[in-house]
């Protein structure tokens, strides 16, 4: 049966999960005899009893006993089941006290996560294998929800209160997390990665930001282009020229973009830094300010990348710049 | 007089002396409808209001399976409608869906029509008040319309806050019309408790009502006692919104979560106003098609009661991951579950009356057949979420989409139709085409699965729901769901085109097509302005089906 | 399960009868009822029916009300200390006096005596005057010293940071005595129609069904801030 819980559910990527999908199962296949043991008769009496004129039919009002059995026995199956989902929940309710407690801060429509040393990053969660992670989750605006399907584990994010989640990852790699309650136009973008690492792998992340970059030295604008998927820029700025929640990158390198409030500045590094530390300053013509700041949040080699990487979507608007005054 | 004929689709003219006058052409002209008092022509204004709303919320649903065809949106080389757009799209369904179309549907259009008839009465207790109810269903879809054209509303049909007090659009406008459109559910259920208290006719004890009017009865109890607390919260989202009264913003003090308990402790009753007039119809389809008394009949009276108290101790469980506290949340979750009992005996006591009954298919027994399928899937599926666990995985994702829908379309669109169906030649005098009506039916059922059931499989994997994009591996199953719903979309269309149809024949339909032994087919098809010719007294259980005659 | 017919009270038979006021029957006599008592009854089921769901729309606001005062439990009794018992406690007095005005007009309207129904309705409308003068002296205090509710709230506790109790605390007693006082408003209309109609002698030990029913309403409304009344004023 491997295979039919493969087809329904997610890859287990925590302890947690496998006992969660054999909750699961064990539901589907009750509810599998139970569907069968009303749809086969329904079916069966609608043909073998089917319409005969003049046929008259037994005047049976009620069998007590009957009824008494129907009532009793689906409610014991009940108090099985909830006592059964009681049990995982609890195992899911108590974060184990030697976890790792990492503080996230949503917005719409970003993830900004804290780890216990203090250093921050976005877009991207990095927890070690085997070892138990504490989620202590706040929002800035509206409800979210962290969702990772492969943990099988979701809470709510509201404003103004802490909430909390936890798992124990089991298998390296990448998973997917996601964000479940509503919050508006980005909802569906809002989405991330959660890698899962050795402790080894984390801790470097930790010191130095990781050394993955290392890799793109010299091409520095493919580091900058898996930034902007993994800090989650990519779920408002498009690369392709077409308008999304914000600005779209292509194009802008040198290009004196014009401000809400009539001034006109010239996206250069220092434009782009702003921007990311402190969004509100200025605001594009045409665009809300909702861009969540993400100071701190960028590692001096990842902002070396992401202005690398507009730098390569072109500064074919340039030329026009100095019209303006 | 009255003889229990057992006949199928017997396309003949009634018993009775057919009147000249009847309910439809007693009066003419635009005002003796617009300001009739008589319950028969309100159920048919609401019924075609109703419908009206179910075609617009259907159409919105189809553009929502459209969108999601292909996760890039793009339909010839163009992206269909952007993410706002969608956003406003899936709430304006979900908001006419359940404001407008379902809760109104079976009580106030079938509902008003049948129950005085059953109950052997003249009208409903105030027969004021119910076209005053009509016309503040009538004031709330206008004010949802004018909403709509300004723009929409994109917070879910939930109004979750702070989202629903910080987006833009007319939301107070929709907020005003959810909150008049519950009065007029209120007084609709008020109207109908003080009907069954009053006006039944002689010698009808609480035990000799048609399990329809039960079921009718246990969800006016519930839309008097939980309404006035949906309008009080939108009160509040509404001062909120527009003065900052503060109670459910955290900036100052408030608190989101308790919008969520105040919403869900009506809306979860809600969904129980929704699926106790489907199981009420069944109740009578099944006894009526299966020429045999209906099995448990305290057992299926007592379970709507019950059902409908059981309903208000449960809503926590639309919160297990929302932040309420740990306590509530195992207590609603052990709570859930007792609503799975009364549910169940409903199913097993209609399958006892189809046991060696003498059934035959003719289209409301179809659906009737559907219903018991879906709504048991519904049910089930309702299971895996109320368990504390899995709920965990699965809420917000689309396998709650699916839920649901099996329930409110499964369960009670289908009955609805079933019902309507049902007494279609009662209410307009005609009978519909018997061949198309079962066509319809099975492409319904086709198409429903096909449309929902793929939708259990995307949310289990981890498909959340109120997306407009999603990963690329999601997209077989959507496409198949997409396609399922035109197959569902083709078949309303078709019923809702031979129904219009019959209305172009000579009335043509029996005062007693199918052989129901309920008061409604005591009188002519249509019924006369004030239902029957005769007091009738009645004198036998209300589905006694033994061969006895008497004059 | 009964299965003999029953003798039906006169009337029951016409069923042509759409008769508004035939001949001997009360002109208030609706054709859909088989009696005048049977119409009686169910107005009255009527009126208690919309009586549980106004206690259920209050109801909410109280429990709102609990969970909050769970959450700020300082500042909600300090909070109950700026309010002035005196004031809600006159218009406790004056609604329960009314109350009972309210239940001799009814009864004179029972027992045929047209002219004290007028008069007790009379004093029964003065008395809401009275607790809506009351009220507006309660609010206006409360406006001058800043005590607006939520984010309007300039009064004390304001500068405690993160102390938003008191906010919250004027929320709900502006909500609840506010939408009390609308009710007390509506209230007004109907008792004044009812006097319109007392006074054109309409009413008879006969037929007094509306005055019945207006009472029940104007009780309810007591009835709420009897509750109203120790959860702000006493509560200290
Ligand atoms: C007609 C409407 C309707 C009905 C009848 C139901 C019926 C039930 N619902 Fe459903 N529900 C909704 C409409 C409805 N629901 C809606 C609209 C939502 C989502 C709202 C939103 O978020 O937008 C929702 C969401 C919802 C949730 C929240 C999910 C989440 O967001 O996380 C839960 C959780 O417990 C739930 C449970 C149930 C249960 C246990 C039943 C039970 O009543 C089902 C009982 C029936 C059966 C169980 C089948 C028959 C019984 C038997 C065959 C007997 C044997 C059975 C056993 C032994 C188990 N529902
Ligand atoms: C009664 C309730 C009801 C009904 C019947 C339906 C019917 C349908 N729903 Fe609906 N749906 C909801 C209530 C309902 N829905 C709610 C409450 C939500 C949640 C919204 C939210 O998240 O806020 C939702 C959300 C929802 C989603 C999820 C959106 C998302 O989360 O992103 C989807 C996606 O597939 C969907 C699809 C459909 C489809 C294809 C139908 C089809 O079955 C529709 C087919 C109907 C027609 C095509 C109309 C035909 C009618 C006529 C021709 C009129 C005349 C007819 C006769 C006389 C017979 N719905
Ligand atoms: C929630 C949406 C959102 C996210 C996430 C986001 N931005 Fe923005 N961004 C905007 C909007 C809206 C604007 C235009 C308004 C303004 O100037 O603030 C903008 C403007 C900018 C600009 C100026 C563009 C121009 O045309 O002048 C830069 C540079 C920028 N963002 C960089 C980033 C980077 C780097 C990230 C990720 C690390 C990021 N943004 C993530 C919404 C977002
Ligand atoms: Cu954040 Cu949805
Ligand atoms: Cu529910």
């Amino acid at each position: 049966m491997e295979w039919l819980r493969n087809l329904m559910l997610p890859a287990q990527g925590s302890a947690y999960a496998g006992e969660i999908d054999t909750v699961y199962m064990s539901l589907f296949w009750l509810s599998v005899v139970l569907f069968l043991g009303i749809a086969i008769p329904a079916v069966y009496f609608a043909w073998r009893y089917r319409y005969r004129p003049g046929r008259v039919t037994p005047h049976v009002t009620h069998n007590t006993v009957l009824e008494i059995v129907w009532s009793v026995l689906p409610l014991l199956l009940c108090v099985g089941i909830f006592f059964w989902g009681l049990k995982g929940w609890l195992e899911y309710a108590v974060a184990p006290g030697d976890a790792m407690e990492i503080q996230i801060t949503a917005r719409k429509w970003n993830w900004a996560f804290e780890y216990p040393d203090g250093s921050r990053d976005a877009g991207t969660l990095h927890v070690v294998v085997n070892k138990p992670v504490r989620l202590i989750m706040t929002s800035e605006d509206v409800i979210h929800d962290f969702f990772v399907p492969d943990m099988r584990v979701k809470h709510d994010i509201i404003p103004g209160r802490y909430t909390e989640e936890w798992f124990t990852p089991t298998v390296m790699g990448q998973h997917l997390f996601t964000c479940a309650e509503y919050c508006g136009k980005g909802h569906s973008d809002m989405h991330g990665t959660l890698i899962v690492e050795s402790q080894q792998d984390f801790d470097n992340y930790i010191a130095t930001g990781g050394t993955e970059w290392e890799a793109y030295k010299g091409h520095m604008a493919d580091w900058g282009k898996i930034q902007w998927e993994r800090k989650g820029c990519n779920s408002c700025h498009s690369i392709d020229g077409s308008r999304s929640k914000g600005p779209s990158w292509k194009g802008i390198w040198h290009k004196m973009e014009k401000m809400r409030d009539g001034q006109v500045v010239l996206v250069d590094e220092a434009y782009i830094k702003e921007s990311e530390n402190q969004p509100q300053a200025k605001i594009v013509e045409g665009f809300e300010p909702i861009m969540p700041t993400f100071q701190g949040l960028i590692k001096p080699h990842d902002f070396e990348g992401i202005v690398a990487f507009i730098q390569s979507l072109g500064t074919q608007q340039a030329q026009q710049a100095p019209q303006t005054q | 007089m009255i003889e229990y004929q057992v006949q199928t689709m017997a396309a003949k003219v009634g018993d009775l002396p057919r009147p000249k006058k009847n309910y439809l052409n007693e009066t003419k002209g635009f005002w003796s409808w617009a300001g009739t008092l008589d319950h028969k022509r309100i159920g048919v204004m609401y019924l075609v209001g109703t419908m009206f709303a179910f075609l617009l919320g259907g159409c919105f649903a189809l553009l929502i399976r459209l969108t999601l065809l292909t996760p890039t949106h793009k339909l010839f080389g163009k992206v269909l409608i952007d993410a706002e757009t969608y956003n406003r799209v899936f709430t304006m369904h979900g908001i006419i869906m359940v404001f407008l179309f379902i809760i109104p549907s079976v009580p106030a259009a079938l509902g008003n029509f049948v129950m005085p008839l059953m109950l052997g009465a003249k009208d409903v207790a105030f027969p004021r008040l119910n076209l005053a109810s009509f016309y503040l269903w009538v004031t709330g879809a206008l004010m949802a319309i004018t909403a709509m054209v300004l723009g929409a509303v994109d917070t879910g049909w939930t109004f979750y806050t702070p989202y629903s007090t910080t987006t833009d659009g007319p939301v107070t406008l929709m907020t005003g019309a959810a909150f008049v459109l519950g009065f007029s559910s209120i007084f609709t259920g008020l109207n109908f408790i003080a009907t069954v208290h009053k006006l039944r006719a002689p010698g009808m004890g609480w035990f000799d009502m048609p399990l329809f009017v039960w079921g009718i009865y246990s969800t006016a109890l519930i839309q008097i006692l939980a309404t006035p607390v949906l309008g009080i919260t939108l009160v509040l989202l509404m001062l909120e919104r527009n003065f900052g009264i503060g109670i459910f913003d955290p900036r100052i003090g408030g608190d989101p979560v308790l919008f969520q308990h105040f919403f869900w402790f009506y809306s979860h009753p809600a969904v129980y106003i929704m699926i106790l007039p489907g199981m009420a119809i069944i109740s009578e389809l099944i006894p009526t098609f299966s020429h045999k008394t209906i099995f448990g009949y305290r057992a299926i009276a007592y379970s709507s009661v019950s059902l409908a108290l059981v309903s208000f101790i449960v809503w926590g469980h639309h919160m297990f991951v929302a932040g309420q506290s740990q306590l509530a949340t195992v207590v609603f979750s052990a709570l859930t579950f007792l609503v799975a009992i009364p549910s169940g005996v409903k199913v097993f006591n209609w399958l006892g009356t189809m046991y060696k009954g003498n059934i035959s298919l003719d289209t409301p027994m179809l659906y009737a057949i559907a219903f018991l399928i879906l709504f048991t899937i519904g049910g089930l599926t309702g299971i895996f979420l109320g368990t504390l666990s899995t709920d965990v995985h699965l809420t917000d994702t689309y396998f709650v989409v699916a839920h649901f829908h099996f329930v409110m379309m499964g369960g009670t669109v289908t009955a609805f139709l079933g019902g309507l169906h049902y007494w279609w030649p009662k209410m307009t005098g005609r009978m519909y085409a018997e061949k198309w009506g079962r066509v319809a039916c099975v492409m319904y059922t086709i198409g429903f699965n096909m449309t929902f059931l793929t939708q259990f499989f995307l949310g289990a994997k981890g498909m959340p729901r109120r997306y407009y994009n999603y990963l690329d591996q999601f997209q077989p199953l959507h496409a198949f769901s997409t396609v399922g719903s035109w197959v569902l979309g083709s078949s309303l269309f078709l019923t809702a085109a031979y129904l219009l149809a019959s209305l172009r024949k000579p009335a043509d339909a029996p005062d007693n097509p199918w052989g129901g032994t309920t008061l409604e087919w005591h009188c002519s098809s249509p019924p006369i302005t004030h239902n029957f010719e005769e007091q009738p007294v009645v004198e036998r259980e209300p589905y006694d089906y033994r061969p006895v005659k008497h004059a | 399960m009964s299965t003999t017919p029953i003798d039906l009270p006169h009337g029951a038979q016409g069923a042509h009868d759409a008769g508004h006021g035939h001949g001997d029957v009360d002109p208030h006599f609706q054709h859909h009822f088989t009696t005048m008592e049977q119409q009686n009854d169910t107005a009255k089921i009527g009126m208690w029916l919309f009586l549980v769901t106004e206690i259920l729309l209050f109801g909410g606001l109280f429990v709102g009300f609990g969970l909050m005062q769970g959450r700020y439990p300082r500042e909600f009794v300090e909070a109950h200390t700026h309010l002035v018992r005196w004031q809600g406690s006159l218009n406790t007095i004056v609604l329960l006096f009314s109350s009972f005005t309210m239940v001799m007009a009814v009864d004179s309207a029972k027992k045929n005596k047209p002219s004290k129904t007028v008069w007790y309705l009379v004093i029964t409308i003065i008395c809401a005057f009275v607790f809506l003068f009351v009220k507006y002296l309660e609010y206006s205090h409360k406006f001058e010293e800043g005590w607006y509710p939520a984010k309007w709230y300039r009064g004390v506790g304001d500068a405690i940071p993160g102390s938003h109790g008191y906010a919250t605390f004027f929320a709900f007693y502006f909500m609840m005595t506010g939408l009390h006082g609308i009710h007390i408003v509506v209230g007004i209309g109907l008792l004044s129609w009812i006097l319109m109609r007392a006074r054109r002698g309409e009413f008879s030990s006969a037929y007094y069904t509306p005055v019945d029913l207006v009472g029940l309403y104007w009780h309810i409304v007591d009835m709420i801030w009897i509750y109203l009344f120790p959860l702000y004023y006493l509560i200290q």
